[in-house]
C-alpha cells in the first residue's frame, strides 16, 4: 500500500470546497473562465459509469475518461467562496460550499509570512448598534413630524467651530457683524464616502463612486463628500469644478501628493477638505499596504512609484506627538490652501482616543476641523489578518466617550466628531448613522458598504476577502484590465446613488418620530437598549 | 398642555388680573398650580424698587436659615411682607408653612459696586440659599432681584388665590408687569422649582410645550454659567439660552431667535448676513431647540416678548389697548381682561417672528 502524504495541502484543508454535479455540467467552461483565483480547472477523470440505454433496464458498467471540473489543491489557488462559478453556470452545476473543517489557519502561514487578506474583521461581528433602538418616540403633546411632508435640515459640520466668545463679532445698529477671519466650516451631508484609494480600488470603481458623489450633489442636492483615500486623484478631476465634492487624503506614505501639489496652481475650486490619516480602524498601528500585484502602470504613474509592494509606514515620519500632528495640519493648510479648506484628522479608535481628542480640542491654533474615529469593524483593501481580527477598538463607545468628555468641558461641537467602521454592515446604514449621531457624532463615514453596493461579494464570514490579491472577481479591487471590465461603472454609480436616496429617506424616518427637523447630535435620550452593560457604558436608558 | 400669559400695564394692577387672564383658559390646563412673576412693583414694595427682593416659601427652620445667612452676608432687611393667609378648609392647595417676601438693602461694602458686581452677588446669594434650603427640604427661594416678586404654589389656582388673598385687590401687592402660568409640571414628579415662569438675573420666562432637544441643551448649558442649574423642566433651557444670548454674549434680542430656531441652511445662504448666521448656528448648535412650543419672556427693562418653535408652534396671541397689553395662549383670556380692545389688531405670531411689547407699550414685530 502506498504511503499517504498527509501533510500535503489538499482541498479539504481549504476554507471552501467546490460542490460539483457532473450530471448537470455541459463542460461549457464558463466557471473556469470566471474564476479569477484559478481555484478550479477542467480535467479528465477516469470514472466508473453504469449505463442503461435500452427499453428495459440492462445496466452495464464501464470505465471511461470523462471531462470534469475540479477544485485545485494548494494554497495559491484556494477557493475563496466568491461564487462567480455559480453565478455564470447555466445549469446550476457548481457552487462553493463552506468547509466547516477547514485547516486554513493552520496551513496558510507556510513560507513564514503572516496571512494577508482584505475585508473586515471576521471575528468581531457583535454589533452594539443593533442592541440600541430609537425609543423616545414623540407622542401626544409632542407629535411626531411627518417625514414625507416636513422639511429636514440634514447637514453636518466639517471644520473647526469656534466658541461663542471667540467669534469676531461687533455690534452695529443692533446687528452682529463678522469682523475677522474664522476657520472654514462646510455643512455637508452627514455621511462621507470613506477613503478608498485608487489602487485599493480599480480606477473604474473609484470613478463610479466619484460619479455617484457628483450626481448626488448636482441632481439630488445632497452635499455628499467623498474622501480620495491615500493614492492621489486624477489630474483632470483636480482641475475641474467637481473637486469641491472631494476630500483629499494624506496618509503616512504621502502617495499621490506629488501630483496633487503639482495640480494646485491649476485648481479652479478648493477641495471640500483635507483628511490626514493617522490610523485606520481595520488595522490600527499597521500601515497601509498595496501589494505589488495591484501596482499596475497607471497606479505607478498616479503615485509616482515603481512596481513594488507599497507599504505606508504605521506612523507619520517625524511625528512623535499629537501636538506635532496638529502642527502638520497647520502647515498643510497654510502652505497649500491658505486657510480656506478645513483639515481633519482620522485615527483608529483606541483606548487613547479621548486623550487625543482632548489634545486636539486644546490646540491653540484652532485649526483641527474634524476628528474621524475609525473602529475595529472598518474595512481595508489589504492587511495582515492578525491586525484585522485581533487589533482595534469598537467605535461606538469611543464616539460616546469623546462626546461626553467634550460635554464635561463645554466643548461639544468644537471639533466635529465623525464615526465609522461597520456603518451599513447589516445593510442599514441610516440606522447606524442615526444612532451614532444621537450618541454624539456629527456624522458617519462608510466605505465597505459602498463597494458592496457596486457588487463586492465579500462578507464577514470569510467569503472572498481577496481584495489584496489583485484577483477581485467583481473588478472593484483589482487593477487587472480584464477583470476591471467586469464592472459596469454606470450601474455601480447608480446603485450607490439609489442607496443614498433610500438612506436619506430612512434618516428622515428616524428623525421624524423623535420630532426633530435637524440632526439630533448628542440626543442620547432618544435611544434605549435592552442590554444593561451597553446602557451603563453609553449612559443611555435601559429598557426591557 | 400648559397655558401661559403675560400682562404689561401702564398702571399697576392687582394679581387678580393675571388670574382673570388665565382662568378662562382652564380647559387647556389642569389647574394644578399657580405661578407668577411680578415686575415693576407697586403697593408695599413700590418704594423699594432698587432694593433686591427675596421671594421665599419655606418651613420655620428654613426661615431661620435664610435670616442667618442674610445677616451674615450683610444684607439688611428693609421691608418684610408676609401674606395673611386664609387657610379655610376645602381649599385645594399644598401650601408651605411660610411665605416671606423681603426687600433688603445692599451690604455697605457694595455701596459703590458696579451693577454687574451687584447682579453677580444677588445670583450667588440666591444659589447659596437654594443649596442651604435643599439640604433638608426646608424651602424654596424663587427670586432675589430688585423690583421682582415670585409666587409659586401647588393646587387649584382659584384656591391658591383665595389662600393668599389675591382676590381682595387691596393694593398691597401690585405690579405693572406679570408673567403667569397655571400648571405644575406633568412630565415628572411635581417639584416646586419645576413650575414656570423661571427667573434668572432679570430675565423671566415661561413656555407652553416641549423641547425635545432638552438633553443636548442641558448638557451644553451646564458648562456655560453657574446659574444654569436645576433643569427640572425643559422650559428652563429657553430661559438659560435667553440669558446667555442677551446677558452673557450681549447680542441683540433678535439673535435669540436665530440661536433657538436657526433658519435652514438653504435660506441662510440667500441672506446678506449669511456669514454671521452660519457662524451662530454652528457655534451655538447645542442651544437649538426643537419641539412644539411657545415662549413668553420678560426682559430686565420690562419689555415682554413671545416667539415659537419653527415647526410645531403652540398657540399664542398678543392684544391690548393703549393702557394695557397682554400675551396669552388663548384669546379668551384677553377677552376677559381686555374686553374693549380692538380685536382686529390682535397679533397671532408665526413661527419666524418675535413679537415684543416695549416698555412704552408699543408692539414690535420682527421677522427672523
Amino acid at each position: 500500500m502506498e504511503a499517504m502524504k498527509t501533510q500535503e495541502v489538499t482541498f479539504n484543508d481549504l476554507p471552501w470546497k467546490i460542490n460539483y454535479t457532473p450530471e448537470r455540467c455541459t463542460m461549457c467552461g464558463s466557471c473556469v473562465a470566471a474564476c479569477t483565483f484559478g481555484a478550479i480547472e477542467a480535467r479528465i477523470e477516469r470514472r466508473s459509469m453504469t449505463i442503461s440505454t435500452g427499453h428495459q433496464p440492462e445496466p452495464t458498467q464501464r470505465h471511461a475518461a470523462v471531462p470534469v471540473i475540479r477544485q485545485k489543491n494548494g494554497l495559491a489557488n484556494a477557493c475563496v467562496g466568491c461564487g462567480m462559478c455559480e453565478k455564470v453556470c447555466p445549469n446550476n452545476a457548481i457552487r462553493p460550499v463552506r468547509n466547516e473543517d477547514s485547516r486554513m489557519n493552520v496551513v496558510a502561514r507556510a513560507g513564514g509570512s503572516p496571512i494577508k487578506r482584505g475585508g473586515r474583521t471576521n471575528l468581531n461581528a457583535d454589533r452594539v448598534l443593533d442592541k440600541i433602538v430609537v425609543g423616545r418616540i414623540s407622542q401626544m403633546t409632542d407629535p411626531s413630524l411627518d417625514s414625507e411632508r416636513h422639511t429636514f435640515d440634514v447637514r453636518a459640520p466639517f471644520g473647526r467651530v469656534l466658541l461663542p466668545h471667540e467669534l469676531p463679532f461687533s455690534i452695529q445698529d443692533g446687528e452682529l457683524h463678522m469682523q475677522g477671519w474664522t476657520p472654514p466650516v462646510h455643512w455637508i451631508y452627514p455621511l462621507i464616502f470613506s477613503d478608498m484609494s485608487i489602487g485599493a480600488l480599480s480606477t473604474r470603481a473609484w470613478e463610479a463612486l466619484a460619479l455617484a458623489t457628483a450626481y448626488l450633489n448636482e441632481k439630488h442636492n445632497m452635499p455628499v463628500r467623498m474622501s480620495s483615500g491615500e493614492g492621489g486623484m486624477p489630474v483632470k478631476l483636480m482641475e475641474s469644478e467637481a473637486l469641491k465634492y472631494f476630500i483629499i487624503q494624506i496618509a503616512s506614505g504621502h502617495f499621490g501628493w506629488n501630483r496633487i501639489i503639482k495640480a494646485l496652481p491649476k485648481m479652479k475650486v478648493d477641495p471640500a477638505g483635507i483628511l490626514i490619516k493617522i490610523g485606520q480602524g481595520a488595522k490600527p498601528g499597521d500601515g497601509g499596504l498595496l501589494p505589488a500585484a495591484k501596482v499596475a502602470e497607471h497606479i505607478q504613474a498616479i503615485r509616482g512609484v515603481p512596481k513594488a509592494d507599497l507599504l505606508s509606514p504605521p506612523n507619520h515620519q517625524g511625528l512623535y506627538s499629537i501636538e506635532e500632528s496638529v502642527q502638520k495640519m497647520f502647515m498643510s493648510m497654510n502652505a497649500a490652501f491658505k486657510f480656506r479648506v478645513p483639515v481633519a484628522i482620522k485615527c483608529a479608535a483606541s483606548a487613547t482616543s479621548v486623550s487625543v481628542y482632548n489634545n486636539l480640542l486644546r490646540d491653540p491654533y484652532k485649526i483641527c476641523g474634524g476628528f474621524f474615529i475609525d473602529g475595529i469593524q472598518g474595512g481595508t483593501g489589504a492587511a495582515n489578518e492578525v491586525s484585522l481580527d485581533h487589533t482595534g477598538h469598537p467605535v461606538v463607545s469611543k464616539i460616546r466617550d469623546c462626546y461626553l468628555s467634550a460635554v464635561k468641558q463645554g466643548n461639544q461641537g468644537r471639533i466635529p466628531l465623525w464615526g465609522g467602521s461597520g456603518i451599513g454592515l447589516t445593510g442599514n446604514a441610516a440606522a447606524d448613522a442615526f444612532k451614532l449621531i444621537c450618541l454624539g457624532a456629527n456624522g458617519a463615514f462608510m466605505g465597505k458598504m459602498l463597494i458592496q453596493l457596486m457588487g463586492c461579494v465579500g462578507n464577514e464570514r470569510g467569503r472572498c476577502n481577496g481584495c489584496n490579491t489583485g484577483h477581485c472577481p467583481t473588478g472593484i479591487c483589482t487593477q487587472d484590465p480584464r477583470l476591471v471590465k467586469r464592472l459596469d461603472v454606470d450601474k455601480a454609480a447608480q446603485s450607490v446613488v439609489e442607496y443614498m436616496l433610500a438612506f436619506d429617506a430612512e434618516l428622515k424616518k428616524l428623525m421624524a418620530p423623535v420630532g426633530n427637523s435637524s440632526l439630533p447630535v448628542g440626543r442620547s435620550d432618544a435611544l434605549v437598549t435592552n442590554d444593561r452593560a451597553v446602557a451603563d457604558k453609553l449612559s443611555i436608558t435601559y429598557a426591557c | 398642555m400648559c397655558r401661559i400669559g403675560a400682562i404689561k400695564s401702564a398702571d399697576p394692577v392687582n394679581p387678580s388680573t393675571a388670574l382673570d387672564l388665565m382662568l378662562p383658559q382652564q380647559e387647556g390646563h389642569d389647574n394644578s398650580g399657580f405661578a407668577m412673576v411680578m415686575q415693576d412693583l407697586a403697593g408695599v414694595f413700590g418704594e423699594y424698587k432698587t432694593k433686591p427682593l427675596l421671594s421665599l416659601a419655606c418651613t420655620q427652620k428654613g426661615a431661620k436659615i435664610v435670616q442667618d445667612y442674610m445677616d451674615k452676608s450683610g444684607f439688611h432687611s428693609l421691608r418684610e411682607w408676609i401674606p395673611r393667609v386664609n387657610a379655610k378648609p376645602g381649599l385645594d392647595i399644598k401650601a408651605m408653612p411660610y411665605y416671606i417676601f423681603t426687600a433688603y438693602d445692599y451690604p455697605d461694602y457694595l455701596a459703590t459696586a458696579s451693577q454687574e458686581k451687584k447682579e453677580d452677588l444677588l445670583l450667588n446669594i440666591r444659589l447659596a440659599l437654594r443649596a442651604l434650603l435643599e439640604k433638608e427640604d426646608n424651602g424654596y427661594v424663587f427670586s432675589f432681584w430688585p423690583d421682582v416678586l415670585t409666587l409659586k404654589e401647588i393646587g387649584d389656582p382659584r384656591d391658591i388665590a383665595t389662600y393668599f388673598g389675591l382676590w381682595d385687590d387691596n393694593g398691597e401687592l401690585m405690579a405693572r408687569n406679570y408673567v403667569v402660568q397655571c400648571r405644575q409640571n406633568t412630565n415628572y414628579e411635581i417639584v416646586r422649582y419645576a413650575a414656570h415662569p423661571f427667573f434668572l438675573q432679570g430675565y423671566t420666562l415661561c413656555a407652553n410645550g416641549e423641547n425635545t432637544f432638552y438633553t443636548k441643551n442641558k448638557e451644553y448649558q451646564k458648562s456655560l454659567h453657574r446659574g444654569y442649574i436645576g433643569f427640572e423642566s425643559d422650559s428652563q433651557n429657553f430661559l438659560y439660552t435667553l440669558h446667555y444670548v442677551l446677558h452673557e454674549l450681549k447680542w441683540p434680542l433678535k439673535y435669540y431667535k436665530h440661536v433657538i430656531t436657526p433658519l435652514p441652511f438653504e435660506e441662510v445662504e440667500q441672506r446678506p448676513d449669511h456669514n454671521e448666521l452660519r457662524a451662530i448656528r454652528q457655534t451655538l448648535g447645542h442651544l437649538e431647540i426643537n419641539g412644539p412650543n411657545t415662549v413668553i419672556a420678560m426682559l430686565p427693562d420690562g419689555s415682554i416678548m413671545t416667539c415659537c418653535d419653527s415647526k410645531k408652534l403652540r398657540p399664542v396671541v398678543v392684544g391690548g389697548t393703549r393702557k394695557m397689553m397682554a400675551i396669552s395662549s388663548e384669546v379668551c383670556g384677553l377677552n376677559v381682561i381686555l374686553p374693549d380692545r380692538d380685536e382686529t389688531k390682535d397679533v397671532y405670531p408665526n413661527e419666524r417672528e418675535i413679537v415684543m411689547i416695549t416698555p412704552d407699550l408699543e408692539v414690535q414685530r420682527w421677522k427672523q
